[in-house]
């Protein structure tokens, strides 16, 4: 009896209902990891100390939490953004006839994928001043909340500009003999016929660096950038800077990660089994 | 009734003008070291078409691609219109909005309509308003016989569809000779009779086309002059009933015997 109603229910996930098919079954999943994780938390604690005492700060601090994790997700769009536009350029220039231009953005995407991130960080945090002087006397200021922002751009732009390289050569050699033979020149073969037919391909690669990318930010809070990492260490140190405290707060932060992060991953999965189809 | 009877037609009259509108002289291509043609000449007159045969390896796609200046040659002249096709100045955009090219492989854009991929060149290409594009796109479908697929993705149609499309959006450019590159040998034999259909009809048009074919009956049918290449070479090359009935050659008869 139950065959019929999975059945439905892999259907629907697979013909697009892509939010319906969330719904019904990740987030269920999701939310019960979450309540089974406080539950196992809470019981762990009762045998340690006052588990009570420990939950009540979580909730004290959970708002203070998600504001720094408002701050995660803020650089996380932004460093994507950032990654994407540069990374398709860098892209381009690697797929470019001129070896003048192609071989220096080969040099840099393989520099930039190859490098660990927190390496990359540092340098980026280090190297950029706190400030750029405009020639006209203006000031724009860098906070490091910016510099991180940039430094997670950089690797993820390294692979953006790898994932297009990619997509580009797994186009059939017709399509450029066909725009060729139609007079369209490089430029607009690429513009009209290669590139579109990449997005596609590209969409559910893409989507993963951008999980990577946000499940790093974290990284931040070496330098006291005040995301959610950082903040839920504020807040222990706060509270008292009990033991018991740890798990409580550590969980909530997976959690939090875990219920922004999964439904993309699932997503993303959908997306590829359904391009692959085609 | 749209096509005359193939077998008493014949091709049509070619045209008084037999001025050449494609020309070959001792044409010779590498690939490294290995030379796939050898010195080919032919000309093309005006409203003739031209069918060239032989077994397969004996260079027929290369020599389709260097005239439309695809490929590079080595040596030798091509010359379209009186462009030199291998002048390092000539403009090789002016060229091919000359030659339409259409090959085995349909090659369609897949992210585009029927009606986009046939609009997208002389939109992007030529420049010219959309609404005027547009018009002449929706009657090159209809002569292909697609109407109604306008809004259909290449991989909604069957293969000779596809090919029918491709010829349409060459057609587009307005070009003034056609090279067809064994556009039949990719489709079952249903759909072949639709796609030479089409042909049989720009060539009695007067089109000048060239075109590498299996289809030897087709050949004979609408050529006015056939070459046989083998091994880089024109081995014979005459009006159709010649080669067909009377080769000289006996590498010629070989392959008719073995194809015919
Ligand atoms: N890009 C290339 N690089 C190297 N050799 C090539 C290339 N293209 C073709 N050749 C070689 O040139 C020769 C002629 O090829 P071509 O495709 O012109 O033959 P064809 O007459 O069209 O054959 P078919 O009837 O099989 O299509 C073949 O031996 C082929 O291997
Ligand atoms: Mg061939």
């Amino acid at each position: 009896m139950r065959q019929p109603a999975f059945q439905l229910g892999m259907a629907r996930l697979r013909d697009g209902g892509v939010l319906r098919g969330l719904r019904a079954w990740h987030v269920a999943v999701v939310l019960l990891a979450l309540a089974v994780s406080l539950a196992a938390a809470a019981t762990r604690l009762g045998t340690l100390g006052s588990p009570s005492s420990a939950l009540a700060a979580l909730i004290d601090y959970a708002p203070f939490i998600l504001r720094g994790f408002a701050l995660n997700l803020a650089m996380s769009v932004l460093a994507m953004a950032i990654a994407t536009v540069l990374g398709i350029g860098l892209g381009l220039m690697q797929i470019s006839e001129a070896p003048l231009i192609r071989l220096p953005a080969r040099f840099v995407t393989h520099l930039l994928r190859n490098s660990p991130w927190l390496v990359i960080l540092f340098l980026v945090m280090y190297l950029l001043p706190i400030e750029i002087r405009l020639p006209g006397g203006g000031r724009i200021p860098l906070p490091d909340w910016v510099k991180a922002t940039l430094a997670f751009a950089l690797p993820v732009m390294g692979n953006i500009s790898e994932i297009l390289r990619g997509a580009v050569r797994l186009i059939p050699t017709g399509q450029w003999e066909s725009a060729e033979g139609l007079a369209f020149t490089r430029g607009q073969t690429l513009r009209y016929i290669i590139l579109p037919q990449c997005i596609r391909r590209g969409i559910p690669p893409w989507m993963n660096w951008y999980a990577l990318l946000t499940l790093s930010t974290p990284m931040a809070s070496i330098f006291s950038v005040h995301e959610a990492v950082s903040n839920a260490q504020a807040s222990m140190e706060a509270a008292g800077a009990r033991p018991e405290l740890l798990l409580p707060f550590y969980l909530f932060l997976l959690c939090l990660f875990f219920v922004y992060i999964y439904p993309i991953a699932v997503w993303t999965r959908l997306l590829e089994r359904r391009y692959a189809v085609r | 009734m749209l096509f005359a009877d193939p077998i008493a037609a014949g091709p049509a009259a070619i045209p008084q003008d037999r001025r050449a509108l494609v020309s070959l002289r001792d044409v010779r291509k590498s690939y490294g070291a290995f030379e796939v043609l050898k010195g080919i000449s032919l000309d093309v007159g005006k409203g003739e078409v031209a069918c060239i045969i032989g077994p397969s390896g004996s260079g027929k796609s290369t020599l389709i691609r260097c005239i439309n200046g695809l490929s590079p040659i080595q040596d030798g002249s091509i010359t379209v219109d009186g462009q030199e096709v291998n002048d390092p100045k000539l403009d090789k955009l002016s060229l091919r909005r000359k030659v339409g090219i259409v090959f085995q492989q349909y090659n369609l854009f897949p992210h585009k309509t029927v009606l986009e991929n046939v609009m997208l060149a002389p939109l992007k290409v030529l420049r010219e308003p959309r609404a005027q594009v547009e018009e002449r796109a929706l009657s090159l479908i209809a002569k292909v016989r697609l109407t109604g697929k306008e809004r259909a993705y290449p991989g909604e149609l069957s293969g000779g569809q596809q090919q029918r499309v491709a010829i349409a959006r060459s057609l587009a450019m307005r070009p003034e000779v056609m090279l067809f590159d064994e556009v039949t040998a990719a489709l079952d034999p249903e759909t072949v009779k639709e796609v030479l259909a089409t042909i049989r009809e720009l060539a009695a048009e007067g089109m000048t086309c060239i075109l590498v074919t299996h289809e030897m009956g087709f050949a004979r049918e609408v050529a006015h002059h056939v070459y046989f290449t083998d091994g880089g070479v024109i081995v014979e090359d005459g009006p159709p009933d010649r080669i067909f009935r009377e080769a000289q050659d006996p590498r010629t008869r070989q392959f008719l015997s073995q194809v015919l």
